[in-house]
């Protein structure tokens, strides 16, 4: 999926530099997303695929979106918030509940979101973008309070807000005297409208449109305050309209990755989303490096399959993954690929040019 | 001696985990290919629970008490002459991991499936094998949506519900008048046995003074304590798990409170968090106790600690009895011999077995009776000088 990431960065317009078009860069990716897509959905239909591996890869697109979400908050805004499983189950919580209410009006029973009908496929759309506002409601409303503060304190106070939604879920229904979340008994009985193919369109919608923002005026504004908040300030960017909206567009992507965690799972519990699920999904940025989308892709990817590959060595498959984490930290602290970033279409364009490896002989000779 | 610089450590440490990912593929894709080969050897059933992580401790009792009764079945030949294969996994707890398992379980080729252990990845696999209508007989959970999935799950244990019921029931037959209820309102399980505690006992005529709830991990409990002690009840329903039980008695016990406590089955292992003076006289309901005469339970007894060297407690006995359940329905479904092994059909025939089968547990006979719910005594247990005794056993 890394694909998506490829940036629009201006080629420099130097004499005879051949580059491709933008809209010819667009078509590249998007036909490459969609042989993913079409190759991986005839494997599992051809059986290439067992419905165990296509679980784990519908948890790796899930775990990609919540990953590369966080890292607009980390890697690009350069806060550290520790509520990101807060936002993951307000938008599951959401959607799941606006699925399965809506059901019989859309007119639509569980088996359809098997066989993919019109109806459900609407319904999954539209709950899942409410599932996504509804975490960017929420979002905005601890963001505004919380970007006040840097470091460390932002940490304590997202952390506070995430265990805030926790008990909110465990005890909304008493308060509010109706079935809702289901308290600490938990949602039960979501339908399963999530499947592989559902979630890596999400997966690359949601890549793309973090990546075209990251791209935009907004994104360089928030680049820059990451940079130096004092000097971004001083040339007009606004720091608290870009910090918010950094914030909300993180928890609103959260919200749909928790929307296609409720119904890849099927059960929702408030306890499932607590501190230790936003450290989970904070590794794997940090592991990713942060600020890199492709290696926050990867790192969700890794982080997620790792668990189930070691699964043969049962008791010691955790030893492995923190063994894994700790090296990793001890000889690349900056993470995978640091703040490095995959452009297929700056590869393509260098190969057309003849220069692909040009750089790294010249660096090799400058070492010598 | 050469030395490894830096750069080179981390391109060779890159390169073996690698590697050892690569082998984890590998093998597991090997394993879900050999799930053929059972024809007349082997029986496989699974083995799902949390084996690490907060909830380890009941994965490993079941997973204890369910190895220690195939053991005996396959040394005993097996059934039908095929041995049983468990194939176990470990879900540390989490809902994800145990429906990866799951449907990791359904590749290999499993006919039944024993678990999960505690709720919500319980319904969670429970939900997921509406799809394959794979036997799954849970021994230890109780929440009420987990048989409520379908018809091809069931239970070895009872429910919250029914113990808060059974308690109430207990207490008015014992006479008191006046009770009232301290309890973790930040779980399922604590709030379940609660709120049926007081519908029953609101409906015997009894009196709930009050009702009291604390969050989870509180260790201080003598404001909620006060509160319920200006009622003057007669006795205390405590139905949380054992750590907090022996906090709230101790301090009640401060307090000058010398009335009862009633608790449910998570009160088992109690003795250790408060004195023998301060429990002396309380009651709880469980499905299990070592100090019981029953002979089927005293043989259960010194085999597992003949196997293991230890005692056995509640989970490992529900472990052994689901494994009861589920072993009792194949052997039946393989002596009929109309299924073939591996079939749908053989699995809607375990399903059928086990609710129109018995099976003679060690925390008593347990039957279906058209639900997944067990129909199954139940003890009453009480404390006499630090020990605890069977005060009684409800029939169901």
């Amino acid at each position: 999926m890394a694909k998506k990431t490829a940036t629009a960065a201006s080629p420099k317009v130097e004499k005879g530099y051949k580059s491709l078009s933008m809209p010819a860069r667009y078509v590249i990716n998007l036909v490459l997303v969609a042989v993913f897509i079409f190759v991986g959905e005839a494997m599992i239909d051809g059986g290439m695929i067992s419905r165990y591996q296509t679980g784990v890869l519908e948890q790796v697109g899930i775990y990609i979106i919540m990953a590369v979400s966080l890292n607009i908050a980390t890697g690009y805004l350069g806060q550290l918030p520790l509520g990101h499983a807060g936002f993951m189950s307000v938008g599951g919580y959401s959607c799941a509940i606006f699925i399965m209410r809506n059901m019989e009006a859309f007119g639509v029973t569980a088996r359809d979101f098997a066989t993919g009908a019109p109806q459900a496929t609407l319904l999954f759309v539209v709950g899942l973008i409410f599932g996504g506002i509804m975490a960017a409601i929420c979002g905005l409303i601890i963001g505004i309070p919380a970007l006040r503060l840097k470091g460390d304190y932002l940490a304590i106070i997202t952390l506070g807000f995430a265990e805030i939604i926790r008990v909110v879920m465990q005890n909304i229904d008493g308060a509010i005297g109706m079935d809702l979340t289901g308290g600490q008994k938990g949602l039960t009985g979501i339908p399963s409208y999530t499947n592989f193919v559902n979630t890596f369109v999400v997966v690359a919608i949601s890549l793309f449109l973090i990546h075209t923002m990251m791209k935009s005026r907004h994104g360089r504004a928030i680049l820059a305050i990451r940079d130096n908040e004092i000097a971004a300030e001083a040339t007009g960017v606004n720091a608290t309209y870009y910090k918010t909206l950094a914030f909300v567009v993180s928890a609103f992507f959260a919200g749909i990755g928790g929307g296609l965690y409720a119904g890849c799972i099927g059960v929702m519990m408030p306890a499932k989303f607590g501190f230790m699920k936003s450290v989970e999904i904070l590794v794997m940025v940090v592991l990713g490096g942060m600020g890199s989308m492709l290696g926050s892709v990867i790192s969700a990817t890794v982080l997620t399959i790792l668990p189930e590959a070691l699964r043969a060595f049962a008791d010691y498959r955790m030893l492995a993954y923190s063994i894994v984490l700790i090296v990793m930290m001890i000889f690349r602290p900056e993470g995978l690929l640091g703040s490095y970033d995959f452009s297929l279409s700056r590869i393509i364009e260098k190969a057309m040019n003849g220069q692909l490896f040009k750089k790294k002989a010249k660096a090799a000779k400058e070492a010598k | 001696m050469g030395t490894i610089s830096r750069r080179d450590f981390m391109k060779m440490s890159g390169a073996i985990a690698g590697m050892a990912v690569l082998a984890g593929c590998g093998g597991g894709s090997g394993s879900s290919s050999s799930d053929g080969g059972s024809e007349g050897g082997s029986i496989k059933v699974g083995l799902l629970g949390p084996y690490s992580g907060d909830v380890a401790q009941y994965g490993l009792a079941v997973r204890n008490g369910a190895e220690l009764y195939v053991k005996q079945v396959n040394e005993a030949g097996g059934i039908n002459g095929k041995q049983i294969e468990l194939d176990t996994m470990d879900e540390k707890g989490d809902s994800t991991e145990a429906v990866n398992a799951y449907n990791k379980m359904v590749e290999d080729g499993v006919v039944a499936i024993l678990g999960d252990v505690t709720s919500t990845p319980s319904i969670a696999v429970a939900q997921q094998s509406q799809n394959d209508n794979m036997p799954l007989v849970s021994a230890s959970t109780t929440a009420a949506a987990f048989v409520e999935a379908g018809p091809n799950v069931f239970r070895a244990c009872i429910t919250d519900p029914f113990q808060g019921k059974l308690m109430a029931d207990f207490a008015a037959d014992q006479g008191y008048k006046n009770v009232a209820t301290i309890f973790n309102s930040g779980g399922d399980y604590e709030v379940g046995v609660a709120d049926a505690f007081v519908e029953e006992a609101k409906s015997k005529g009894l009196t709930v003074t009050t009702e009291q709830g604390y969050a989870a991990g509180d260790v201080d409990f003598n404001s909620q304590l006060t509160t319920i002690l200006a009622t003057n009840p007669d006795a205390i329903m405590c139905p949380n798990y054992y750590q907090d039980d022996g906090k709230i008695v101790t301090q009640a016990r401060q307090q000058g409170y010398t009335g009862v406590f009633l608790g449910a089955d998570g009160w088992s292992g109690v003795l250790d968090y408060a004195s023998a003076e301060d429990l002396e006289g309380c009651f709880y309901d469980c499905s299990f106790t070592a100090n019981n005469d029953d002979e089927k339970v005293q043989k259960f007894i010194a085999d597992y600690k003949a196997e293991y060297d230890a005692d056995p407690g509640n989970f490992d006995a529900l472990g052994y009895d689901a494994a009861i359940v589920i072993l009792n329905a194949i052997e039946t479904v393989e002596k009929d011999g109309k299924a073939e092994y591996g079939t749908d059909d053989y699995k809607q025939a375990i399903v059928d077995a086990i609710a129109s089968g018995t099976a003679d547990g060690v925390t008593g006979t347990i039957k279906y009776e058209g639900t997944g719910d067990p129909v199954k005594p139940t003890l009453v247990l009480t404390f006499e000088g630090g020990v605890e005794k069977v005060f009684t056993t409800v029939e169901a």
